[in-house]
């Protein structure tokens, strides 16, 4: 009961401080100082029409290099705190129902499809809506939906870490040309800005962005296909 | 700002306070885990509303969708603790 | 209508806040962890708003000329969508951490576990 007391003596003093943040609240009429900088910059030097890729991939790549690391890492913790797979072990497959004509051939048809719209996103990154980070969610979405079908699905780890090792070190390599020959790393003046909108443009900004793409569904991919295959029991 | 994109601000966020409310407190686990999952997918039409469709499609692929699917998955593992 | 956006994400940090140390099961504290999380979200997206302006991607309707005057604060939806994949990873491992709980003890419930009670 005591205890119920300081949980709701701590919210409301929060609440208070909550409050006070909002009734002080006033809405900025122009752009702060990075802000402007970035809106005035972004399609003069970098040739992206989508400032907030270019935040990400460019101008603040040497965090999403940080990002993509962090999801690494937790990637790598679930395999080595979640116990054993049964496909390690020595246990038999089992017999499982089966899920149904309709999920089966529905997958069949949309695995493609799916696989081609989280491609779409993530080479469009730099014009359009969307990215790495959702293509690659997309990505893993299909790697869910195989699961779904056949619980049991064979899904190759290698395949999965040569992926996402490969890509890592392609994001990494082009940052440090990027020191080499143009402004800095992961400066995207590597190659030829081009015309603004085109598919070819804004430098190495969607190859980047593909590999972080690819990068990220890989991991998510594996996540899920660890966490729904520790089968105890 | 239009009155209407007013109104429909105003519905989500009720539904959205809705949904957090049946997430903390209702009986059921997965129905907690629903309900978490549709508080993230209004908050995804809430960023479009907000001009940020980047931040919407992320949201609605990864917090909605993926963060269900691992909830699950636990869940489907953890027989019988889930009512303690 | 930025004040609702904000109000109600500050109501979903508070209700998350309050599901994750009232609840005695140790999902239902991961579950409002994800309730909080976007709530802040919500709170950081709707600072970087300005009404009567569109999205920071330039195409036809926004010309490279008068994008300063066109265009909403694009530094926090970079953090956001930098925040929201972070989130996942986070609540992965502590959906991994959880099921590992559950091995050694069978249950879920945070009050079994007094091993670091004192």
């Amino acid at each position: 009961m005591i205890k119920r007391f300081f949980v709701l003596a701590l919210l409301f003093a929060m609440g208070l401080l909550f409050t006070d943040l909002l009734l002080s609240y006033t809405p900025d009429t122009e752009l702060n100082s990075t802000a402007l900088y970035y809106a005035n910059h972004t399609a003069k030097d970098l040739g992206a029409a989508n400032i907030v890729t270019a935040i990400i991939v460019s101008y603040r790549g040497l965090d999403t290099l940080g990002e993509v690391t962090v999801l690494f890492l937790s990637a790598a913790i679930l395999v080595l705190v979640l116990p054993k797979g049964w496909r390690r072990g020595k246990r038999k497959p089992r017999i499982l129902p089966s899920t149904g004509e309709l999920l089966g051939t529905g997958s069949h048809l949309l695995v493609p499809l799916i696989l081609l719209l989280g491609v779409y996103l993530f080479v469009n990154g730099h014009l359009t809506p969307g990215g790495g980070f959702q293509g690659g969610a997309i990505i893993a979405s299909a790697a869910l939906l195989l699961l779904l079908t056949n619980p049991l699905q064979p899904f190759s780890r290698h395949l999965f870490s040569v992926v996402e090792s490969i890509a890592g070190l392609c994001f990494v390599v082009i940052g440090l040309l990027g020191i080499v020959y143009a402004g800095g790393f992961l400066d995207n003046r590597l190659l030829p800005i081009g015309q603004l909108g085109e598919l070819f443009s804004a430098g190495t900004m969607p190859i980047l962005y593909s590999l972080i793409g690819l990068k990220v569904g890989a991991e998510f991919s594996s996540m899920l296909i660890n966490l729904s295959e520790t089968k105890d029991s | 700002m239009s009155p209407l994109l007013t109104i429909m601000t105003l519905l989500l966020s009720i539904a959205m306070i809705g949904g957090a409310w049946v997430a903390i407190r209702s009986f059921s686990l997965p129905m907690a885990i629903l309900a978490a999952g549709l508080v993230s997918l209004l908050a995804s039409v809430m960023f479009l509303i907000l001009a940020a469709p980047d931040v919407a499609m992320t949201e609605a692929a990864i917090g909605s969708g993926l963060t269900t699917f691992l909830f699950f998955f636990v869940l489907g593992r953890v027989k019988g603790g889930e009512d303690d | 209508m930025v004040l609702i956006v904000m109000s109600t994400g500050f109501l979903l940090i508070l209700m998350g806040l309050y599901g994750s140390l009232t609840n005695r099961n140790i999902l239902r504290m991961i579950v409002s962890f994800t309730v909080t999380n976007t709530g802040v979200n919500l709170v950081l997206i709707s600072v970087g708003y300005m009404p009567g302006r569109t999205a920071p991607i330039l195409d036809e309707t926004v010309a490279v000329s008068e994008v300063a005057q066109r265009i909403i604060d694009p530094v926090p939806q970079a953090l956001v969508l930098t925040a929201i994949v972070i989130g996942v990873g986070v609540t992965a491992l502590m959906l991994a951490y959880a099921y590992r709980l559950y091995e050694t003890k069978g249950t879920l419930d945070i009050s079994q576990f007094t091993e670091l009670k004192w």
